[in-house]
């Protein structure tokens, strides 16, 4: 070989090298908080973080979040539909339109079209459909308590009808994914079968699956949204629950991301060369305050009293930084914040001056009792901060006894509702919220007709005046006439105080430097696709 | 020794059952709903209704009971409610891993806590003795779960030697004797190892020191039998005690240990019964008891015959 050839071979070399290092993004593993693989059929469980690793990951639904920046405020953003909208034609203001998004294929190669969003939608909702999943139905069924019926227009159109005019329908359905029918008839019509072998249209297709152990996600090269197409090589997920294997899991290079780090681990995770990366997102930890008969917290002084005599600062000094001391019910900064008149700021004197004209004093405290758990979903540190507030308010006069009991048991009490005899004369529960749609983030905790067993106002608080504002907001379809009610409807919130605002998560994850490319929204879910990892 | 071992197996029946009932309605006193893992938080009540039903939970408890029992006699511990899956499969596959995992510790366990018991015994209150007896009551009484941490701390986080989490590089489904599989083994084993070694060093200390101290030693030793032969004698004497014990123990270890196997993410049956417990999934919780109750339950047979056919006065008796 002459000096020419061997020069080109070593040249063709290095190019497929360097090409093949420009192309080749690495693994990322991630430690998550889950116990188990959240289920992989579609709508995935284990809440936020399941649909964050096995919903937009593997699946679309017909409206998905935007999820693109770190800074503004995330919204719905076209999905598998291309556009929506009430149908001119329908006075009522219940029928939906949706034109699908053309060309789009599920990994199995099979078309998305409307027949699929429909088998999709009685997957979940007509129990003698052949496809209807249990327990795929458990998790999405709730989410869509708008929808009334569902029909095919044509190839690419879906009408949806509501029950009555709604129009927070767009953010309940930004929780369905669509599954692939297509691969439910090839594995034989069983879903435990297609949760082997799932078949989505997202981003991400599932390689391997180890229940309880490791799921492995490749990227869909033929994904519709050609930005989002991963960069990675391959997307590993690995069930850690404890806290402390996910820490020593990532410091000795198991994992390369690792969800919620304990705070007090957050430190030494910075010293060793971890970054922390934090956002705020829809998330609240507050004290759901009952209004029963005989509460305290029905008198607005006792409860902005409360709310002056936090020490939000000296909570996130607790917490090692990883918290948004509240400014109100959402996290400031978010779109429908507004602008609340009422100052969540750190004054005992004015605490203590609204406690005497509520008729309380340091002979005559407040003395009540609230339900707090040991530990839970969204929770974060809830012992230590709740012992934090307990002191913070017995210095203003207002004396806390704690029901403490299990995580799972305190939903079913919050379910019950606070005159259930399962509160045990509880006035208050401590409770963090996931606060994302209209519905989550104000409906369900104040609407009068949701008191228990209906729904899950635990308080049992009834305002016709914000029952106005709620069904205003089902009323508006305008996005930014809707914004604008929602904007009040938190002002009201932080303005009567009519919760206990504490603080905000800030979604904390530890990873290797290695991680590149990370955009983390203002949103429970997470986009993976532009993540690289450094050689 | 027929008759006496079917006799052991008649009397299992009963126990079996008993353990059915009171793992059934131990899982059941436990406060919490099953369903609240697989339904959205804020499901409504119509909905919880509905799911309760589609699950069994709406019938009498007794009828459920006995529907499990049925299940369970024809090898079907149901479904788990948050996976959707066999309960017998995720048993199944969990006790493998939790077999491997006793194994391991097991076999570092007996070699060191029969080594360190002989060693005490033997030459009590010499300084080996106190070494041995010191590493022992450090076994029995150190929090396991610490030691994983510490483990994990020196071995994973600070010296970048061992794996600290899984079992092995791919999970645990190709599972294989290999150097890149053992590795994760290492430090949960140990972690795990630590309390058998203990309790069996300091059992076998006392048994052999009183061996020594009977007087059909001193008559082996005045026939002018060797230290060896004499060795042996003791090592026959010890063997039904400690047999008895080693049993327990190797029972403890096939249980798997939910706080090691939770702290090194080991997916064995300890590590699923934690799921279960937080998920409140009753079929597997049901399930998993259940096998490895029947596991204590059928060690314990083993051991009781082995005892028999070691010492025959027990049958006697």
């Amino acid at each position: 070989m002459n000096f020419f050839n061997k020069a080109t071979v070593l040249g063709a070399a290095l190019s497929i090298a360097v090409c093949s290092q420009a192309f080749a993004q690495g693994t990322l593993r991630i430690g998550m908080t889950a116990s188990d693989i959240p289920l992989t059929t579609g709508q995935a469980d284990n809440g936020g973080e399941g649909m964050r690793f096995m919903g937009y990951t593997v699946y679309d639904g017909l409206i998905n979040w935007d999820l693109s920046s770190a800074t503004k405020a995330s919204d719905l953003a076209p999905g598998l539909a291309e556009s929506w909208g009430l149908d001119p034609q329908d006075a009522a203001k219940t029928k939906w339109i949706f034109k699908l998004r053309d060309g789009v294929k599920f990994h199995d190669g099979s078309d998305f079209t409307a027949d699929a969003v429909v088998w999709n939608f009685d997957k979940l909702l007509k129990n003698d459909s052949p496809q209807f999943d249990q327990r795929q139905s458990a998790q999405g069924k709730s989410r869509i308590p708008a929808v009334a019926s569902y029909k095919v227009v044509d190839k690419l159109t879906v009408e949806i009808t509501t029950k009555s005019p709604d129009a927070t329908l767009p953010y309940q359905l930004a929780w369905i994914m669509m599954s692939s029918p297509a691969q439910w008839e090839k594995v034989g019509k069983s879903w435990e079968a297609f949760a082997k072998t799932p078949s989505g249209t997202g981003p991400w297709k599932l390689s391997l699956f180890v229940p309880r152990e490791r799921a492995e996600l490749v990227p869909n090269k033929d994904y519709w949204d050609k930005p989002r197409v991963p960069k990675l090589d391959k997307l590993v997920l690995m069930p850690l629950p404890e806290a402390n294997a996910r820490v020593a899991a990532l410091r000795s290079g198991q994992v390369d991301w690792i969800e919620a780090p304990a705070p007090d681990a957050v430190a030494s995770l910075k010293s060793a060369g971890f970054p922390i990366v934090v956002n705020a997102y829809p998330h609240n930890w507050t004290w759901h305050l009952s209004r029963a008969e005989g509460s305290p917290w029905n008198d607005i002084r006792v409860r902005k009293a409360a709310n002056l005599a936090i020490d939000r600062e000296g909570m996130k000094e607790l917490l090692s930084g990883l918290m948004i001391p509240a400014e109100g019910f959402f996290p400031p900064g978010h779109q429908w914040f507004g602008h609340p008149t009422f100052k969540l700021r750190f004054d005992q004197a004015e605490a203590k001056k609204l406690l005497k004209e509520a008729g309380y004093g340091p002979d005559k405290p407040v003395v009540t009792k609230i339900l707090i758990s040991t530990s839970g979903s969204g929770q974060m540190s809830p012992l230590p901060m709740n012992e934090f507030l307990q002191q913070n308010l017995a210095e203003v006069g207002i004396k806390i006894q704690f029901e403490v009991v299990e995580w799972n048991q305190l939903i079913n009490i919050w379910r019950a509702g606070s005159k259930d005899p399962s509160a045990r004369g509880a006035t208050g529960m401590n409770y963090s919220y996931f606060i994302q749609d209209p519905f989550t983030g104000f409906i369900r905790h104040l609407q009068c007709n949701l008191a228990p067993p209906a729904g899950t106002n635990w308080g049992y608080f009834c305002d016709p005046e914000m029952d106005k504002l709620f069904e205003q907001v089902r009323n508006t379809f305008d996005p930014k006439a809707q914004t604008a009610v929602l904007e009040k409807i938190h002002e009201k919130y932080v303005d009567e105080a009519i919760f206990l605002m504490v603080t905000h998560d800030v979604n904390a994850r530890a990873m290797s430097p290695k991680v590149k490319g990370f955009v983390q929204a203002k949103n429970w879910f997470q986009d993976f696709s532009p993540i690289s990892m450094d050689k | 020794m027929l008759l006496y071992i079917l006799k052991r197996i008649v009397y299992v029946t009963p126990v079996a059952l008993g353990v059915s009932v009171i793992c059934f309605l131990l899982v059941h006193l436990a406060p919490g709903d099953p369903l609240t893992s697989v339904m959205p938080i804020d499901a409504t009540a119509e909905q919880q209704a509905e799911m309760r039903a589609a699950y069994g939970f709406d019938r009498p408890l007794i009828v459920q009971y006995f529907l499990w029992l049925w299940k369970v006699l024809h090898a079907d511990l149901g479904n788990s409610i948050a996976t959707g899956r066999p309960v017998l499969t995720e048993v199944s596959r969990a006790v493998v891993n939790s077999l491997i995992l006793a194994a391991v510790a097991t076999l570092i366990g007996f070699t060191f806590g029969t080594l360190f018991g002989f060693v005490a015994g033997y030459f009590r209150n010499s300084p080996l003795d106190k070494i041995a007896s010191a590493i022992s009551v450090f076994g029995v009484s150190v929090p396991h779960y610490w030691l994983g941490m510490v483990l994990v701390i020196i071995f994973s986080v600070q010296l970048n030697w061992l794996p600290s989490t899984g079992a092995g590089p791919g999970g645990s489904s190709n599972w294989r004797p290999d150097a890149d599989h053992l590795r994760y083994i290492i430090l949960p084993a140990i972690t795990m190892s630590v309390i058998p070694t203990g309790i069996i060093a300091r059992t076998l200390r006392a048994l052999v020191a009183d061996i020594l101290s009977q007087e059909f030693v001193q008559a082996l030793r005045a026939k002018g039998l060797g230290e060896w032969g004499v060795f042996k004698h003791v090592v026959t004497n010890a063997a039904p005690t400690a047999l008895a014990v080693m049993g327990l123990q190797l029972g403890y270890l096939l249980g798997g240990s939910i706080l090691i196997e939770t702290v090194f993410a080991w997916p064995g049956t300890g590590f699923l019964l934690n799921a279960a417990i937080f998920q409140r999934d009753l079929p597997l919780l049901q399930g998993t008891i259940l096998v490895l109750a029947m596991f204590f339950v059928g060690l314990n047979l083993i051991v009781d015959v082995l005892q028999t056919a070691l010492d025959p006065r027990i049958q006697r008796g």
